[in-house]
């Protein structure tokens, strides 16, 4: 049976240009028409089943903290329906619990009651959730002195105190420390194995697919795709690389100092594209992906061959791998002025899921410094996604294979 | 909405008395300001309106009368006002609440009649006790203050959860409200008697629903009187009109006050 059943979902904003607008329609009685509608969500229908857990991703402003309110009871839908079945509890935006000037003891009290907690549950798990939260002490002070991270640890205990049947986090357990986030996820999983229903929004694709059979994905307020994590992830950052590719080339056109472009000019690089296996422009590689780097170029004076490079680097900037024509040991003909050349790099993209940005530069000899003739930094962005191999962590795919043994000496029964 | 708030009642509750504390929390005295407080008020009222100004009410004839005559209408005046002006804010200051959790809206005006009735009963009572030192104790017609403080808190309750609720969509009307509770309280007989008006003016004033009450309290406190109960059938109607008012208003627009905070 069904827990959540969400049936052409919507919920509208009212926007008035006036504050007295909305008088104005009260008034004639809703004859007179004083605002914008703006659908923050709109036919969104799914069911979730006893023990499922989804992972609800989209951009910001894609209608998921919406999605979560409506579900939560905060707020009301303006069309279609949903039905949540059992004991919901929520861990939505941040906020200064039930009242800041009130000691931790007291917000958990009051906060447990509002979760619809009798006295008796009440009063077994305010130890409980002193002792997970590790707040200790600071339980005694008022609120307003807990930094962000104790609101999140006092939070979630409050709301995981008991069992809910369904438990709703907003991306609020982002905010912990690593520690505290461990904590929290092993904690979640318990629950999924005795049967709780997990709604999840995060930006983190690697918690949704640590701990979601299912993805929802929402775009501007319409459900886009609905399946396993990975599928639609891979959907997800297609959608993400091509609003990013936009992007770069509107900082390029917009300011130059975004995007830099240095070197004398002698020779120019006209355009750079990343092409997969089938030789279409892509923005988005599963690890380990064939990719070709296609860069054009024009000599303007006549010159022996320049060298072609380009530098791959991850999303901080630190540089993840570079090479060059004059490494990889190919050359052009000498150039006469205004010829237009090609090179292509030929890469297998093993590389860490993230986003990366490649460097195209024309110099002469091994590297730029003795001529540059032109370079362009972060001449395009990509990124990678996780593929279908075993998962890891770091920037750097290394093939790894595992083998097991056991030490025969190591048991000491006769 | 009634079952609902039995059902929440352990929340209204400990939100009522941690208020309450919270209002002296930090304070080395506590909840002795409290007591302090209305007792500087009764002193203020007695002593110096009383004996240093000579006020005199017309057909009472001791220092005391002027000042029994100002607390039976100022703390009954800042009891009606204080529902008021709390109910006003109450969705606002809970925004935060309001946007995070699920729960009956209505224990929220619930939690401000519940602490707006505690402070009132304490005032009442340091009043009553000191009018028993005085040998004043208006003997069994005290009783006639509880039927007059629930007419007046289901005017102001009603009222209150009326405002309130518009006021999350116009936050103008908390400043309204302010502006107009200030010439309310002028044009109740409250630091002077009915009885020094012209006559047009008397009838004007007897318009205003809160001058029967504001006068209730003052017989009984002063005189010992039961009010004349035939006559607050007019405040009865209204403080069931606001109530429902407050209410249709609640039902019809609570679903959107956490679009809107």
């Amino acid at each position: 049976m069904p827990r959540i059943v969400a049936r052409t979902l919507g919920k509208k904003y009212k926007l008035y240009r006036h504050p007295l607008g909305r008088l104005v329609e009260w008034a004639s009685g809703d004859r007179l028409v004083r605002h914008q509608e703006e659908w923050a969500l709109r036919g969104v229908s799914f069911e979730v089943g006893e023990g499922e857990s989804i992972g609800i991703i989209g951009m910001n402003g894609a209608g998921k903290s919406t999605l979560l309110r409506l579900l939560t009871g905060t707020t009301q839908p303006s069309e279609g329906s949903f039905a949540v079945e059992g004991r919901v509890a929520a861990l939505l935006e941040l906020g200064l619990g039930v009242h800041p000037e009130f000691d931790g003891w007291q917000n958990a009290m009051l906060s447990c009651q509002l979760l619809g907690l009798d006295e008796a549950q009440v009063s077994a798990a305010l130890p409980w959730i002193q002792e997970f939260s590790e707040l200790g002490g600071h339980m005694d002070q008022p609120l307003r002195t807990y930094s962000t991270g104790m609101q999140v640890r006092l939070a979630f205990s409050i709301a995981t105190a008991l069992r809910p049947d369904v438990l709703i986090v907003d991306e609020a357990l982002s905010v912990g420390d690593t520690y505290f986030q461990h904590k929290s996820m092993s904690r979640i999983r318990t629950f999924q194995v005795d049967g709780t229903t997990l709604l999840f929004v995060t930006h983190d694709p690697s918690a949704v697919k640590a701990l979601c059979q299912r993805a929802i994905l929402l775009d501007r307020g319409v459900l886009l795709r609905d399946g396993p994590p990975d599928a639609v992830y891979d959907f997800y950052n297609a959608m993400i690389a091509r609003k990013e590719k936009e992007a770069v080339i509107d900082q390029v056109e917009a300011d130059g100092q975004v995007v830099t472009r240095s070197g004398s000019r002698e020779a120019e690089i006209l355009a750079v594209d990343l092409q997969d296996a089938d030789s279409t422009s892509q923005r988005s590689f599963a690890v380990g992906a064939a990719a070709t780097l296609h860069c054009r170029f024009r000599a303007n004076v006549a010159m022996p061959s320049p060298t072609v490079g380009f530098l791959i680097r991850d999303r901080l900037g630190n540089d993840v791998f570079g090479c060059n024509t004059f490494y990889l040991g190919v050359a052009h003909e000498p150039c006469a002025a205004g010829e237009e050349f090609t090179v292509s790099f030929a890469l297998e993209l093993n590389l860490g899921c993230g986003s990366y940005s490649v460097t195209v530069a024309l110099h002469t000899e091994r590297a730029h410094v003795a001529s540059n003739f032109d370079w362009w930094d972060r001449a395009l962005v990509f990124q990678v996604v996780p593929g279908s191999g075993a998962g890891f962590t770091g920037v750097a795919a290394l093939p790894v294979r595992a083998r097991l043994g056991r030490v025969a000496s190591a048991r000491t029964d006769v | 909405m009634l079952r609902n708030l039995w059902r929440y009642r352990s929340f209204v509750l400990g939100m009522a008395s941690r208020e309450f504390r919270a209002r002296y929390l930090g304070s080395a005295l506590g909840s002795v300001w409290a007591v302090i407080h209305p007792l500087t008020l009764v002193f203020i009222y007695t002593v110096i309106f009383g004996h240093l100004m000579r006020s005199r009410l017309p057909g009472v004839d001791d220092a005391v009368g002027y000042g029994i005559f100002l607390c039976a209408g100022i703390f009954t005046w800042s009891a009606f006002t204080e529902i008021l002006q709390r109910s006003v804010a109450v969705f606002l200051e809970n925004g935060n609440l309001l946007k995070k959790m699920s729960f009956p809206r209505a224990t929220l005006p619930a939690i401000v009649l519940l602490s707006a009735l505690v402070n009132f009963a304490i005032v009442f009572g340091i009043l009553l006790l000191i009018l028993l030192v005085m040998g004043r104790f208006p003997g069994w017609a005290v009783l006639g203050l509880l039927p007059l403080l629930l007419l007046q808190q289901s005017l102001a309750l009603g009222l209150g959860i009326a405002l309130g609720v518009v006021n999350v969509f116009f936050r103008d009307v908390a400043h309204l409200l302010s502006i107009v509770l200030q010439l309310w309280f002028w044009f109740t007989p409250i630091v002077y008697p009915v009885s020094i008006l012209g006559e047009r003016v008397q009838a004007l004033v007897h318009l205003n629903p809160m001058t029967d009450i504001v006068a209730g309290y003052q017989g009984i406190l002063l005189h010992g009187t039961w009010p004349a109960w035939h006559a607050y059938l007019p405040q009865l109607v209204l403080a069931a009109g606001a109530l429902l008012l407050g209410r249709a208003l609640f039902r019809r627009l609570s679903g959107e006050l956490a679009d809107q905070l």
